[in-house]
This record gives C-alpha cells, structure tokens and sequence, in this order.
C-alpha cells in the first residue's frame, strides 16, 4: 500500500549548475520511508546526503523526479504550502545546531509552537515537557552562547520535537560533538523514536550514529549503492 | 504568531543593542526637528517683526513708489485720498511720506530716506511718540544701526537736507530724540524718521503721503487711482525669499544628517541579514516563508523607528518646551540682513513634529526593507550553511 509510506522518491535527480558544466549531485534515487523509521542515509563527504534531506524537508526542489512528503508532492509546492509542511510536519536537527542566538534556550524551543499559534499555557508545557525529554528543564534560560556543544544539539532536538513532528530529519548531529556527546544525543533520539513514533532519518558519516541505526542507506556520487535493514548494535562498548 | 510579534521578540531580545540603535536615531530625529523649528521660529519671528514695525496689514502705495528704485521717490507722493481719511481718523491707518535726502553729523555726509511719521500713530510698534518734542528743535528718530553707522546718540544735533515740493534745497537741524531698538533693519539703515506734521511744513507737502498702513485690511479695498493697495503676501514676499535662501544650507545639513541616520538603519539591517544568514534558513526551515522573514526584518528596522521616536519624544519634548520659551542666544544675528533678534524662539507646530516623525518611520521602514531583498534570492540551504548573501 502506498500510504503505508510517509516519504517516497521516484527517479529523483538534483543538479546543481557549476559554471558551464553540471554537477549531479543525486542520481535517480528511489526510496521509501515508513512511518516511525530510525534510518539514516550515509556516505563520504559530497555523496548527496544533505541533498537528499534538504529535497525531503522541501528546503530545495528536485531537477526532476518526484518526491512525496506525507501526501504532498516536494516538486509542486508553493511557498506558502512548503512552509505550512515543514512548520507542521518537520522537525530540523543540523550540524551546526543553528539556534536563534538572542533567545533564551526555553524561547528556541518554545519558537515552532509560537509560529503554530499554540496558546501560551499549553506552549509552556510543552516547552518544559522537550526540555526533559533531553534532560535541559534547568537550562530554560540559558542562552545558547553559555551552554556546551553538546547541549546546544539538545537543544536543537529539543526544538525539532516540541511540535511532534512526524519526521525529524538530522543532517550530522553528531559531527561536532564529542563521543560521550554524541552517545547521549543519539540514545535521546532512540527513546523519542520509540516513545514518541516518530520517524528519524539522518545523514551522517560517523560509525557512532550509524551503529544505532535501524536501516541504512549508503550512497555513492548520488546513486543509492546499498539500502539494508540491521539490527541497531549501539553504544560502542 | 504574526511577523510584528516575532520582530518585537527579537528587538526585545536583542537589549543593549536595540537601545543603542534607537538612540543614535532618535538623535537624528531630533536634531532635525529643532533645526526646523529653530527655522520655522527664525521665519514667523522674521515675520512677526516686520508686521509690527513695518507693514501692518498691509498698505496703500502711490503708484510711483518703487522702494527699490531711489529715483520714484521725490515723485511717489500725493494727496491722501478723501476715501482712507475715516480709517486714519479712527487711528486703523497712518500716512508715511518719504523723501529722500542727506544727513550730516561730525564731517560726514550720508544719504538718507527721510520719513516721515504721525507722532501720535498706533498702528506699527515704531516708537514715534519720542517725536512728540515740546521744545522748537526739529525732533528726530533714528534706529540703532542708523545710529551706529552716523555716530550719534540722543541729544546729538544733525543737519538734516532735502529738497522741497518746488525742487529747492532746504536744510535743517534736529535733535535725536531717541533711538529705536528693531530687528527690522529695512525701517532702520538710512533712515531718519520725523513728525510728520514737520515734515509736511518743511516739505510744502501738506497732507501727501507716500504709503498709508492699515492696521486691518479694509474689506473690500477700495480701488483708488492714484494708490495701490499692497497686500501682507506681497509685502513679505521678499523677507520670505530672502529666508528661505538664508536657510537653504540649513536645510542641506538637516537633509544629510537625515541621509546619514537613514544610511545607519541600511547598514544594520545589511550587516544584520549578513550576520544572521543561519538564522534566516534556521527560520525558512522552522516554517516561516520568505515573504514573512522579509517582513520580520523589515517590521525590525520599522521599529526603531518607532522606538527612536518614543526616546526622542521622552528627551525632545522637555527640551522644546524650554527652548521655545527661553529661545537660544544668537550674538550678531543683525548682520543676517533681515528681522532677527538677538534671541531666537523655536516653533514646533504640530505639523512639524507629526510630519518629521512620519518622515522617519516611513523612510526607516523602506530603508530597512531595501536590504531585506536580498532574502527573497536566498537559497534556505544555503543560509543554512552561512551561504548565499
């Protein structure tokens, strides 16, 4: 059934001019993703894995193919409908942890509720109730200048689930933190997946991230070369 | 969660730095409007002046009178006309006649327009009551500047020459019975001003007349042949000319600190789209369209507008209320060729502060959405990486 799969691709292919010559940066790519997935897209630098989520996350547009998020085709959105889809349904989690750096951390999370409209006492709660999720509820008003590596990507986790997003895509999370960082980012993000159902897709090269992952996907030069499902193995012990 | 909202937020969050922006614009702010009302005092000072001790509200000209040309002058004078006579009886005008002549006080000679003015008038502030002299010397008024450029002082004796109805010279000695302090130096610098009963028996010009002032313009004027009726408008036509060329440098520098408060909002804004180029594809990415984040920047820049306006008003008004009433000192302000004195006193009409404050906020918020075009052409992937701009 189709509507089992809350991200399809067909035929995908991103080409990004480059002077006179095209680079191609996704070739043809054909996936499906089901709801409440870990999965994780990996490969070297330049294989296309920020491409292929940024195309999902409808930050960018495919050259041509088609991609289909939670019923709504990437390719034909307007701004407005792309917009409505990543506020609602999306959930952004970056290398550079990219937190708003004038607002508090409990005014970065609470921000994708305001957006939404969502009243004030029912943000709060649900600001408090992310904050423990990533074990950050004593930071709220830190700001983002006074906190770790990683507990700034807490924070961003913190704001990519506040909404219950249906999907949260994770481009590197764990490239700038540390391995103990990093494990405990990764085990929050495995207990927000159960708990929670929602799906987790990351791109990543980092055998710490990747031995968590449920399925994965490799890339090479923007073709999928290998898409295996796999027993998460861990916490490297 | 409108865009204004979220550009509040973001002013509130910011602190320190919103303050300081604000600040330094709310300095422009009011520096412009001082300056114009520092003008906008100058001019209905200016003005004021000239009405009071020059033109009433208006004047009837005989027909000849040129004050710009010396030569109509020994011909522009007549009869007053049987129609203004009630006004004059009822004190509402008064007769000048003029004619010109010289004057000669220790060993110089200076060639003069010698008027001449009802002791007993109402109608202009000139205080020609001094010219009610009981004793038989011909009395005499002069300005300050007249004084100063003659060397005399009251008590002083001049010879005083002119030429009579017939043409024949005829000369005479005064006493200066005082000196009339005016800004209005076109009633002051070679003039000597007399009764003019004594003058029309020195002249043989009994009853003529080379203007008539009126304290209210007479409705309707009536149309006489020898006479025309000249109206305040036209009367200060040339003092407004003059003023406005006077100020036109001021204006200049109103215009470019105003330029310069406007570049400062533009390079905030295009340093703060720079700085915040993450952030904007954090915001693309968290849900919020192009068009709002344009909006959010621009309603940012608007704001300190709006909040430079708020300072300026909480320190501009104190400061005006002073300044209009205790006026700023202006040493030499003679020399500025019209009615000054030597004490300004600032006007801030309403439609001054109103129209500078929406000034400001309109340009501020077009100078701050200027830059914000640029995101319109921003990749959010890009941004995301610190790209793009």
């Amino acid at each position: 059934m189709a509507d089992e799969y809350i991200i399809e691709t067909f035929d995908l292919i991103k080409r990004y001019p480059m002077g006179r010559q095209e680079l191609v940066a996704l070739k043809k790519v054909n996936l499906k993703f089901r709801r409440g997935e870990f999965s994780g897209v990996i490969g070297p630098s330049g294989s296309g894995k920020t491409t292929l989520l940024n195309i999902i996350g409808s930050l960018d547009t495919p050259s041509s193919g088609s991609v289909v998020v939670l019923g709504e085709k990437v390719e034909t959105l307007t701004p407005y409908r792309s917009a409505q889809l990543r506020r609602r349904h999306i959930g952004f989690i970056f290398q550079t942890f990219n937190l708003l750096p004038v607002y508090t951390v409990f005014e970065n999370v609470e921000f994708p509720l305001l957006i939404l409209k969502v009243p004030p006492a029912e943000r709060r709660q649900r600001v408090m109730a992310a904050l423990e999720w990533v074990g950050l509820a004593d930071r709220e008003k830190s700001r983002p200048n006074q906190l770790s590596g990683g507990e700034s990507q807490r924070v961003a986790i913190a704001r990519a689930i506040v909404k219950q997003p249906a999907i949260v895509l994770a481009d590197e999370p764990t490239a700038n933190l540390d391995a103990e960082n990093s494990y405990h980012i990764l085990d929050t993000m495995v207990k927000i997946n159960q708990e929670l159902g929602t799906t987790f897709i990351f791109s990543t090269h980092d055998e710490k991230v990747i031995r968590y992952l449920r399925r994965k996907i490799k890339l090479l030069d923007g073709a999928v070369v290998a898409d295996k499902h796999a027993q998460p193995s861990g916490r490297e012990t | 969660m409108t865009t204004l909202q979220l550009a509040v937020r973001n002013l509130r969050a910011a602190g320190i730095h919103t303050w300081l922006n604000a600040f330094a614009l709310s300095l422009a702010f009011v520096a412009i409007i001082f300056g114009q009302g520092l003008l906008e005092g100058v001019n209905r000072q200016a003005e004021q002046a000239s009405i009071a001790f020059e033109f009433g509200d208006g004047q009837f000209w005989h027909k000849q009178y040129d004050p710009y040309d010396p030569l109509t002058i020994d011909n522009a004078h007549a009869p007053i006309p049987e129609e203004l006579k009630p006004l004059l009886n009822s004190g509402a005008a008064m007769p000048i006649l003029i004619i010109p002549g010289s004057v000669y006080f220790a060993g110089k000679m200076l060639p003069v327009l010698i008027k001449g003015i009802p002791a007993d008038q109402k109608v202009l502030k000139i205080p020609s009551a001094m010219l009610t002299d009981t004793t038989k010397d011909l009395p005499v008024l002069l300005g300050q500047q007249m004084a100063k450029t003659a060397g005399a002082g009251v008590g002083d004796y001049l010879t005083i020459q002119w030429r009579d109805a017939r043409g024949a010279f005829d000369a005479r000695q005064a006493r200066v019975v005082g000196i009339m302090h005016t800004s209005v130096s076109t009633i002051d610098q070679g003039q000597v001003w007399l009764p003019l009963n004594k003058l029309w028996e020195l002249t043989t010009m009994a009853g003529q007349a080379t203007l008539i002032t009126v304290k209210k313009k007479p409705i309707p004027v009536p149309a006489l042949p020898d006479w025309d009726f000249r109206s305040l408008d036209f009367l200060l036509a040339d003092l407004r000319t003059m003023i406005k060329t006077k100020t036109v440098g001021q204006s200049i520098m109103f215009i470019v600190l105003f330029l310069l408060a406007m570049l400062a909002i533009f390079d905030t804004q295009v340093f703060s789209i720079f700085r915040r180029r993450r952030e904007i594809g954090m915001l693309i990415a968290l849900g919020l369209t192009r068009a709002q984040v344009i909006a959010m920047f621009t309603f940012e820049g608007a704001l300190y507008g709006v909040l430079a306006t708020l300072l300026g008003t909480i320190y501009g008004t104190p400061l005006f209320i002073y300044l209009s009433a205790r006026g700023i000192s202006f040493p030499g302000s003679a020399q500025w060729g019209f009615a000054l004195q030597e004490r300004m006193y600032p006007v801030y009409p309403l439609s001054l502060i109103l129209g500078t404050t929406l000034l400001v906020l309109i340009t501020a918020t077009f100078v701050s959405w200027l830059p914000t075009r640029r995101i319109a052409r921003l990749k959010p992937t890009d941004a995301l990486r610190g790209k793009g701009i």
